[in-house]
Parts: structure tokens; sequence; C-alpha cells
């Protein structure tokens, strides 16, 4: 086995050791050092990007070699690494750019703990990204709840607290959810690793009694799932959590934790449940529908917000229905949409949330709408990533979030049947006029002049620490839009052998 | 239908022990009380992986009179996935019983709803 082929496990185990690192040393230095690994972790993951691309399959590393049936395994192709890839830029970014305001955020003595905890949840995400056992999964789930719990909290006030709590609520009944499918499939199956579950579900599938507790297992699995990432209508938890927690925690919380679970849940479609069974259970239908309800109610209650953060938060209750109306409509074409949304949102929503508390900053610390105007005049970088920002997720041409939709249409359009097609079409459009209305209203309002005029400066405009990172987000934002092909021709290669 | 409930008892009460923990975690005012439902969900959970993986008549797979036959043997893995199963299960409620202390000290209340109109009436939006 070459040592090229290691690097997913190091990288995993070494940010499981980073973790406790991160707790003896002192805050400043675990924050070069979490960038600095982080670094690293991306050079490691394109060498096996490069890789996979090259050998044109995926690899299938057994730990202490055990063969299939007993061992545990990492499996990583080019989707994996895509993903992974996606998520660590995210993540490095949001480390550097929100930096200043997780030292005015936390107590002092607690910074090294902050990136203790971000230290373990890119564990937990890479491990999610790439095991190939769905006990694993399942272990590392949870430790993806704790964490992400944590960075929720370490900013002591009293909102982030209780948005904690029903965080936790949320994630724990889903959790519950996620490890009774688990249960319900190893008992029809009798097996952990995902590629040998497939083979005995594929022997099963004339049995009648079998297939109930398949489809039940996989059911109550799926709800899971969408409960942790916040599918409607399971999505209320989203404003109080995104818009109290610092801006790091808010950026990987939204762009990167529910993402985790998306991509667990197709997965464990692809590799468990093989898609031709799938087509047989109920359940796609179901995340058609709820997908399509959420991209309308997540921006109708978008619109209604009060502050920029609740409406950004809501926002993305409408992208998960997004993303979940791709897995939906199903095939090819509808993973491909739904993947490549995955990347769209991680690298806008981070921009958004990022840029969100300069604007605030600028603004007399508020959050308001009205307060923020002309915000965008006071603090013309900040002003111009959120505008950004918006036009991708409006979905203006040029911009990422263009492409996602033009993808979605696309996948609608190839599935045919017109109970799909005329639906995805007017959701879209109404979805984009929503998103259109509320983004571009606060696009507005930042540019009008007026409100606290010249009164108030950011405490350090021109700091490369946020502007770099932000440029890096708005760059790969641009990159999806103007590039798509790259990525959706990587995308399909990928799930053409991520079953 | 009845009777295969009665066949699988265990299956059954692990069920039912899910279902009323599921609720309690969901319905609840009560922090504590949504804590102990969490609990007996993955209780019920654990019942349903163990029942599953006990073989009427076999033992445990620890060799001491030198039978070698896999037949003779209990399936080792469910127990192996109930023991993890606690470890996570204690990990979370620790963190939760945290949490609680930490809102229980800042409203001097366990009911979640009152906690919610507190903390609006303490923090207005900013």
């Amino acid at each position: 086995m070459e040592f090229i082929y290691s690097l997913p496990l190091f990288s995993i185990v070494l940010s499981l050791f980073s973790g406790p690192l991160c707790m003896i040393l002192p805050g400043k230095a675990a924050r070069y050092y979490t960038a600095a690994f982080e670094g690293l972790l991306i050079g490691a993951d394109c060498l096996v990007l490069a890789r996979c691309v090259k050998a044109g399959e995926a690899i299938t590393y057994t730990m202490g070699e055990f063969p299939a049936p007993w061992g545990n395994e990492i499996r990583f192709g080019i989707l994996e690494c895509l993903v992974a890839l996606c998520f660590l830029v995210v993540l490095l970014c949001s480390v550097l750019a929100g930096w200043r305001f997780v030292v005015h955020d936390l107590d002092e003595t607690k910074i090294n703990l902050y990136y203790t905890l971000v230290n373990l949840l890119t564990a937990a995400l890479l491990a999610l990204v790439w095991t190939n056992d769905i006990f694993t999964g399942y272990v590392f789930l949870e430790i993806l709840t704790l964490t992400s719990c944590g960075i929720l909290i370490v900013r002591e006030i009293g909102r982030t607290t209780l948005a904690a709590v029903r965080y936790m609520i949320l994630n724990l009944l889903g959790s519950g959810l996620f490890l009774l499918g688990v249960v319900l499939l190893y008992d029809v199956t009798g097996h952990l690793l995902m590629v040998s579950m497939q083979e005995a579900i594929g022997i099963l599938g004339d049995n009648q009694a079998s297939m109930t507790v398949i489809s039940l297992a996989v059911g109550i699995l799926t709800i899971g799932l969408a409960i942790k990432s916040g599918l409607f209508p399971f999505h209320f938890w989203m404003p109080d959590t995104y818009g109290w927690a610092t801006p790091t925690s808010a950026s990987i919380l939204s762009s990167l934790v529910s993402k985790a679970y998306i991509f667990l849940l197709i997965k464990i479609y692809y590799r468990v449940i093989g898609l031709d069974m799938l087509t047989r259970l109920p359940i796609t239908k179901v995340l058609f529908v709820l997908g399509l309800c959420g991209m309308v109610f997540g921006s109708v209650s978008a619109l209604r917000a009060g502050n920029i953060n609740r409406m950004v938060a809501f926002s993305s209750a409408a992208q998960i229905g997004y993303i979940y109306m791709g897995i939906g409509i199903g095939g090819l074409a509808g993973y491909t949409a739904a993947v490549f949304h995955i990347l769209t949102h991680a690298v806008t929503k981070s921009l958004l949330f990022l840029t969100t508390p300069r604007l605030a900053e600028v603004s007399g610390d508020t959050l308001l709408f009205k307060g923020l105007q002309g915000s965008g005049l006071r603090d013309r970088n900040a002003g111009l990533f959120f505008t950004v920002g918006s036009l991708s997720m409006v979905g203006i041409p040029i911009f990422a979030g263009f492409s996602s939709k033009l993808l979605f249409a696309g996948a609608a359009m190839e599935a045919g049947s017109p109970k799909k097609v005329i639906p995805v079409m007017l959701v879209l459009a109404v979805s984009s006029l929503l998103n259109a209305m509320y983004f571009i209203r606060t696009v507005i309002r930042i540019y009008t002049a007026g409100g606290r005029e010249g009164e108030i400066r950011t405490r350090s405009p021109h700091r490369l620490d946020y502007n770099i990172p932000a440029l890096v987000l708005t760059g790969a934002n641009l990159f999806l839009g103007l590039f798509s092909w790259v990525v959706t021709d990587l995308i399909q290669r990928g799930l053409l052998i991520f079953g | 239908m009845i009777e295969t409930l009665l066949i699988n008892y265990e299956e059954a009460a692990a069920i039912i022990l899910f279902g009323i923990g599921f609720t309690m975690l969901l319905f609840h005012r009560n922090l504590i009380k949504k804590l102990i439902g969490m609990n007996i969900m993955d209780t019920g959970v654990f019942l349903f992986l163990a029942s599953m993986g006990y073989i009427e008549g076999r033992k445990p797979p620890i060799i001491t009179d030198g039978v070698m036959d896999t037949s003779a043997y209990i399936n080792p893995v469910p127990a192996g996935l109930v023991l993890t199963g606690i470890v996570v299960s204690v990990s979370v409620t620790a963190v939760m019983l945290s949490l609680t202390i930490r809102l229980f000290k800042r409203y001097h209340t366990l009911n979640l709803d009152d906690i919610y109109i507190l903390s609006r009436h303490a923090e207005e939006d900013r």
C-alpha cells in the first residue's frame, strides 16, 4: 500500500490528536497551529484527490489489514476528496477570518479550548466523509454533534446556552433515530461495512418481510439525518443557533456541519441501499416534498426575519431544502446537483456569516436592518463581500448559485416525469423570487446613505487576515459559477464510482 | 400480529421504551426529565441490540473448554456496539447536564418555556 493512501487516515488521527494539543497551547499559538494544520490537511487532501482522479477509481483502505467483513475501512474516491477539500478550505477561511471576533466574544482563558473543539470537529467531519463503516459513522456523528454544541456555547451569553440546549435536543432526537435505523439495518443484513450491507440487501430484495424492515430502517435513518441537518419542518432551531454564535462557529455550523450529515445520507443511499433499491422505497418522495416546502417556507421566514443574521440563517433552511430536493429528484443528475449545491452553499453561506458581524460592527453592534443602513459604505470590503454572497444566493449568473439552480432544473428535466418537472420549476422560480426580495432588499439597504454616517469606524478596517480568506471564498464562489463544468464533471465521475 | 409481538417481547419492549423516551425528549418541558427521556430512548436501542445478538442456548464467545466451533457461541459484535453506544450516551448526558446547570444558574428554573420567555426579556434583539 502506497504512503499516499494512508494520508486520509493520518488526517483523521492527527486532527484527533491536535485537539488535546491545543488544550496545552496558549490561545494565539493554538490559533496559528490550527490554521497551519488545516493548511497541511488541505495539501494532503489535494494529493489524494489528484491520485484518485489519475487512477479513476475509489480506494479502500483497510485498517490493520483485516479483510472486508471484519475490519474497519476508509474509502476515498474523487467525490469524497472533493467534498473534503471544500470543507477544509471553508474551515480554514472561517478560522482565519473569524479570529478577531473569537477574541472579542470569548473569555481569554478559553480561546485555546475553542481551537481544541475546532480540531475535533475537523476530525469528525473528515471521518464522516471518508468512513466506510456505518457504526463508525454513528460514533463520529455524535462527536460532530458534541463539538458543534461546544463551539456554540463558548460564547457565554444566555441566548447561546438556550440555543445550544434546543440544538442539542433536536440533534439527540436525530441521533436516536439514526442509531435505531442503523441497528435495524444491522439486524437484517448482519453487517456494518457499507459494501457488505449492500450485498446482503441485494439478496434480501425479493423477501417481502425483510423489505418492510429495510424500508422502515431507511425511513427512520433518513428522518434522523434530516432533523440533524435542519430540513423543513425541523428548521426552527436554525436562527437562534446561527444567529447568536460567534461568526466562526456560525459559519462552520451552517456551511459544514449540516452538510456533513447530508453527505453521509447520500453515501448511505449510494453504498448501503443502492440506487436501484432506493427507487422501490417511498422515502425519497417524502424528501422531495419536504425539500420543496423548505425552499418556500425557509424563504418566507427569512423575508419576515427582524435581523440580518436571522435572515441569513433562515435562508440556510431554504438552501437545505434545495439539496434535499436534488436527492428527491434522484438519478445521477439529481445527486450531482445536490452535491454541487452542498459545495455552493458551503462557500456562500460561510462568506455571508463572516461578513454580517463586520457590517454590525460599523453600525454600533446592531444586527437590526434599520441600524445597518449605509454600513456597506462605511465598511466597503464587507459590503462588497456581502453583495457577492447575496447575488450568489439569489442566483445571478457568473456566481455559484446560478450554476446550482441550472443543475437542479436540468436534473428535473432529465428525470422526465411531469410530476417532478412542474413542481421543481415552479418552486425554483418562487424561491428565487423570494431570495431576490430579501437579499436585494438588504443589499440596497446597506448601500443607502444615512444611518450612523461617519460615526463609527471599524476597529481595524484593512486587516489582511479577514480580507484574504473572504477573497478566497469569493474566488471559490466565482470559480463554481464560471467553471461549474470542471466541478460537475468531477462530481459525476466521483458519483459513478461512489456506490 | 399480537402473537408475533408476544414471541418477540424483548424487541417489542425495546421499541416501546424507545417511543416513551423519544416523546419525553421531544415534548417534556422540564430539562432534567428530557434528559431522563433521552437515556430511556438510548436504553431501548441497547435492549434491542442485546436481545437481537443473543441466541438461546449458546454461550458468550470465550473459549474455556476447547470448543472452537462458532455455532456454540453468540455473536459478540452487538455487545461491542452496546458498549460503544453507552459511552456515547454517557458523554452526551454529561454535556447536557452541564448545559442544564448553566441555564439553571442563570434563570433559576428548569422549565424550557419559562427560560425562553425570561431570555427574551433579559436580552432584547440587538
